[in-house]
């Protein structure tokens, strides 16, 4: 793993270059989302000279910015609640009991969250409308099950497989029922993994766009990202709003990763590099 | 169904290219680890809409700063409007899923590169290996796995990209940047085509599972298997 110095400095050089790649345009987004309308169509400048709350306040205040942000608060966290206790059941089923048919449910699992959405938008929009909960936020709920279910399963049998059987084992010998094993031993264990599919479940609730744009029919039920994607203005594109709602948008996703980022990497990988 | 392919291959091979690269830079960076991995996972973390967004937003053609740099580099003599011309829209749209996307890929691929024995170089540098012959002939073939994950993930997720392109160039110009997706979703909920934008779900359907399989006969052998 030495290696000769000249080949640590081009790690570093690639190291520095990704920081700065990534950084950019985050810092851009920022600046701009600061930086007065009129001053933003003129030769873009680097560092500016004034920067004012403008696009901020005219989000909450001409357009409501508080419904959309309600709206994904409530999806992504029903979504997620939910997810978390079926799936962690489920999960611990499939990562704990022996019964037939196992590994081609896992491996069904593991097929349903690769499912393209935009091939059950159809369906899923004639069931719904037909159900009457189209602008509904079931009508949003249910559909974000599909993809954060199995994705919540998958993550948790991982998990739960990687704790030790001795405990439960243990637990049983001195007359716990299963639940009741599952319920004192097991949960307390796996918290730091439930916690991380919580936020990975709840991320990619927030974040999900296809459903949202599709399920919904005004701005009362639309997410975020429905809501900054579909930003107009009268005569121009609204930029200053249209970043300031992106900040509003990144802003609890990039706090939650960053605030769990080495499990969050140890949950992403886990899965994937075990072939 | 071409312009889905001709985004897949492209972002895709990028995203592997560079992935690879990074991730064998991260290994061997021991400094600014932490910081390393938040700016790997704040663009993976983001809505798809966002980073589409402030793409958009840097080339756009009045207010872009990709404009403004390229013609103070020297690059083009005026501001382009990417998105209006044929061809150019592309190139937006593949640079903000590369950027995206790339740090994903190169921290899948560091995971594979730390399960590497080290000791496999100290044996190719004693048999006198070159820096590129131990990477050609120890890096990559053991790396081989985390490759086609990656590969098959990111093939996956590029043939159904739909939020980046809807808000980014909404398909255009004309129909030069429309992916199936879109293409289906506009069948769908634009024309209320129902019977015809089903029968397109299902050839996207049918397309992905194929690949899906394909991922799972790699993988899935070894994931029911750990602890069965």
């Amino acid at each position: 793993m030495t290696g000769e110095p000249g080949r640590g400095r081009w790690a570093t050089v690639a190291i520095v270059g990704l920081i700065a790649a990534t950084a950019f345009p985050f810092y851009w987004a920022i600046v701009s989302s600061f930086t007065p309308e009129s001053r933003l169509f003129s030769a873009p400048r680097l560092f500016p000279d004034t920067l004012v709350l403008d696009h901020y306040r005219a989000l909450f205040t001409e357009r409501e910015f508080w419904v959309p942000i309600r709206n994904s608060l409530v999806v992504a966290g029903t979504t997620t609640a939910f997810c978390v206790a079926v799936g962690a059941l489920c999960a611990y089923a499939l990562a704990r009991l022996r019964f037939r048919g196992k590994a081609p449910l896992l491996a069904l699992i593991l097929a349903v969250s690769m499912f393209p959405q935009i091939s059950v938008v159809s369906p899923l929009y004639l069931l719904l409308r037909a159900l009457r909960l189209i602008n509904t936020y079931p009508g949003l709920i249910l559909p974000y099950l599909t993809f954060a279910m199995p994705l919540t399963v998958w993550l948790l049998v991982g998990i739960f497989r990687q704790l030790p059987a001795e405990l439960e084992e243990a637990a049983m010998v001195d007359g716990a029922s299963r639940l009741r094993t599952f319920l004192e031993v097991v949960i307390p264990l796996a918290l730091p993994g439930l916690a991380t599919t919580a936020i990975l479940t709840f991320v990619y609730s927030w974040n999900e766009f296809l459903f949202a744009l599709s399920f919904t029919l005004g701005p009362e039920r639309q997410t975020v990202p429905v809501a900054i994607a579909l930003l107009r203005g009268q005569y121009q594109v609204p930029w200053g709003q249209i970043l300031a709602g992106s900040i509003i948008a990144t802003a609890p996703v990039a706090l939650l990763v960053l605030a769990f980022q080495r499990r969050i990497v140890q949950g992403l990988t886990a899965g994937a590099v075990k072939g | 169904m071409g312009h889905t392919l001709f985004f897949a291959v492209v972002s895709v091979t990028l995203e592997l290219a560079l992935g690879t690269m990074l991730a064998l830079a991260m290994n061997r960076a021991f400094r600014g680890r932490g910081l390393m991995r938040a700016s790997v996972l704040v663009p993976w973390a983001m809505p798809t809409v966002v980073s589409g967004l402030l793409w958009k937003f840097m080339f756009d053609g009045d207010a872009g700063i990709a404009n403004a740099a390229l013609v103070k580099v020297g690059v083009l003599d005026q501001p382009l409007v990417w998105f209006i011309r044929t061809g150019f829209a592309w190139v937006p749209v593949i640079l903000a899923d590369v950027w995206k996307t790339t740090p994903f890929v190169a921290l899948l691929l560091l995971a594979g590169l730390q399960n590497i024995d080290a000791s496999l170089y100290e044996a190719a540098r004693i048999d006198g290996a070159s820096a590129w012959r131990q990477f050609r002939f120890v890096t990559l073939p053991l790396l081989r796995p985390a490759i086609l994950v990656a590969l098959i993930f990111r093939t996956l997720d590029a043939f159904r990209v739909f939020d980046l392109i809807y808000v980014m160039t909404g398909g255009g110009p004309g129909t030069s940047t429309e992916p199936i997706a879109l293409y289906t979703f506009n069948s769908l909920l634009q024309y209320l085509r129902f019977g015809y934008g089903s029968a397109l779900s299902v050839i996207v359907f049918v397309v992905t599972f194929a690949l899906a399989l394909v991922y799972i006969r790699y993988l899935g052998a070894g994931l029911t298997e750990t602890k069965a």
